[in-house]
């Protein structure tokens, strides 16, 4: 038995201060996801930030990022992810944790 | 004029509160920054917080301190498929007036610290990101550069207690990217449900909980474990396995912890009760061998950031407490002594906690991750033949119970070989002697 999980709707419980257009997460080169095999961040990003987009890239969006650190681990060989944590103040705001 | 401080704490988490309020009950300057809109904002937990540790630093914490439920019974649950083989163990002496475990919710527990700290005189500031360690002209780390304006604030001592992305010291060159097979991700929800129904299911009291660590199918192969906690109102339930295997594998982590709640014998458990939040962090696993260094020219990192955390007995906001806390007395003998904070005269954190159970403990596990990582059958094969041969042995089917034997081990035999399991065997004691 396979269940379909919506990933959107567990963030949509979470309380986040998004900093506007200052993503604190970048990818470094849309060519270097191009060429990379697995795209491991794809599927291993708690929060689905990251899909697979038209152009064979990978396309980031951090509004609904758990700071967790998992892309950067494991896009540590190919080095192309600019990690940064939010300005402080920013991002998820855990209300239980 | 850059303000100055006796000593510098990043993060508010375990290791980082402990700090801060040792120094300052201490009476030390001491000034505690975190990036989160209020301590706790950034923590995740599963969680169980351990009473000796906190004791030490705070021994009438039971008088205010946020806890939910003491734990009286603790399960361990192998699952398989559609089933579980498990054991528990529930005693009425845990109901003591000083429980050594109890569940928390994190959040909670450290605005609580939040208070504790400015109620000894510790200024704890939030909203304020660490961007840099600020050197002299040695390499001494003499502050931190925050990411306020005119950000820059001076310290004999910085306290790394940043959290196991430990971003600082990595960007600062004192610490290397963690190794997929060293750090787990986990995930987990706070499920809220009516009390009475926690205590019913349960069989509990008020006040009274259990916990259920979970290992077996739910993992999917992968090296990992779940759990479920009981809190007051709430129920936590996380699943986590190593990054190098979510990395081979192509199950995104929402979707394993989905499977664990639909799991026959866990959904019971949880039906009917709502969904408040979701959380995800990272768990230092390479254990001893993957400890950084640990202090140099005014500096220490414990806690996660310092990849203490005992994963064989869960134990990792015990180590945070217990290194925070260390840090701080090494920074109060010395300053008492007159002394610098030089590495040489910092070595002396070191040696505390070689001295202490943090180091003894991941020492005697040194060998626990590497064996893991490498023998996947413990969370394959071994789950799935233990709850088939329970499966076996207790359906009453009129075959003598010496054929049933046989049945069983031929059946494991048929899927690790004889010498695969002598091997195991072998390898398990190797992990934990």
């Amino acid at each position: 038995m396979s269940i379909m999980v919506k990933v959107e709707e567990k963030l949509y419980q979470n309380r986040y201060i998004v900093d506007e257009s200052r993503p604190h997460i970048q990818i470094k080169s849309a060519e270097a996801c191009q060429s990379c095999e697995r795209q491991a961040c794809t599927f291993c990003c708690p929060a689905a930030c990251y899909s697979k987009n038209e152009t064979g890239g990978v396309t980031l969006v951090t509004d609904g990022c758990l700071e967790c650190g998992t892309c950067r681990v494991v896009c540590q060989d190919k080095g192309n992810i600019a990690w940064d944590y939010p300005r402080g103040g920013y991002g998820i705001s855990y209300k239980f944790g | 004029m850059v303000e100055k401080f006796d000593a510098i704490v990043i993060g508010a988490g375990p290791s980082g509160n402990a700090a801060t309020y040792t120094l300052a009950k201490q009476g030390l300057k001491v000034l505690q920054l975190e990036r989160g809109e209020y301590p706790g904002a950034k923590n995740v937990q599963g969680g169980i917080m351990y009473s000796h540790e906190l004791e030490k630093i705070i021994p009438d914490f039971r008088d205010d301190c946020p806890t939910e439920r003491h734990i009286i019974e603790q399960r361990v649950w192998l699952l398989g498929d559609d089933s579980y083989v498990g054991t528990n163990y529930r005693s009425e002496a845990f109901n003591s007036d000083k429980p050594n475990r109890y569940t928390i919710i994190r959040a909670n527990i450290d605005k609580w610290w939040g208070e504790q700290i400015r109620k000894v005189g510790g200024l704890q500031i939030c909203e304020t990101t660490v961007t840099e360690l600020i050197r002299d002209p040695s390499g001494k780390v003499i502050g931190v550069r925050t990411d306020r304006e005119g950000g820059e604030i001076h310290a004999d001592v910085v306290i790394m207690a940043d959290g196991v992305n430990a971003l600082l010291a990595k960007r600062s060159g004192l610490q290397v990217e963690a190794a997929p097979e060293n750090v787990a991700l986990a995930v987990k929800e706070i499920l809220f449900i009516d009390p009475e129904l926690i205590q019913q299911r349960f069989g509990i009291k008020e006040d009274e909980g259990v916990v259920i660590e979970i290992m077996g199918k739910v993992t999917k192969g992968m090296v990992g474990t779940a759990f479920l906690y009981t809190n007051k109102e709430s129920l936590t339930i996380g699943i986590g396995c190593l990054i190098s295997d979510f990395k081979n594998g192509d199950c995104p982590p929402y979707k394993m912890l989905e499977d664990l709640k639909n799991h026959p014998v866990i959904k019971p458990l949880i039906e009917g009760a709502e969904m408040k939040e979701y959380a995800a962090h990272m768990i230092p696993e390479g254990g001893y061998k993957a400890v950084p260094q640990l202090y140099g020219d005014g500096w220490m990192v414990v806690g996660d950031a310092a990849h203490f955390n005992n994963a064989a007995h869960r134990e990792g906001s015990n180590l945070a407490m217990a290194s925070g806390r260390m840090a701080a007395e090494t920074v109060i003998e010395l300053k008492a002594a007159g002394k610098g904070y030089s590495a040489s005269n910092l070595a002396a954190y070191k040696k505390k906690l070689d001295d202490s159970f943090i180091m003894k403990d991941l020492k005697k596990y040194r060998e626990l991750p590497g064996i893991m990582h490498g023998n996947k059958q413990f969370f394959g094969a071994y789950p799935d033949e233990i709850t088939a041969a329970a499966h076996n042995w207790f359906t009453v089917d009129s075959i003598d119970k010496k054929s049933k034997e046989k049945q069983i081990m031929k059946s494991f035999i048929k899927r690790r070989s004889v010498m695969g399991l002598v091997g195991d065997a072998i390898k398990l004691v190797r992990a934990v002697r």
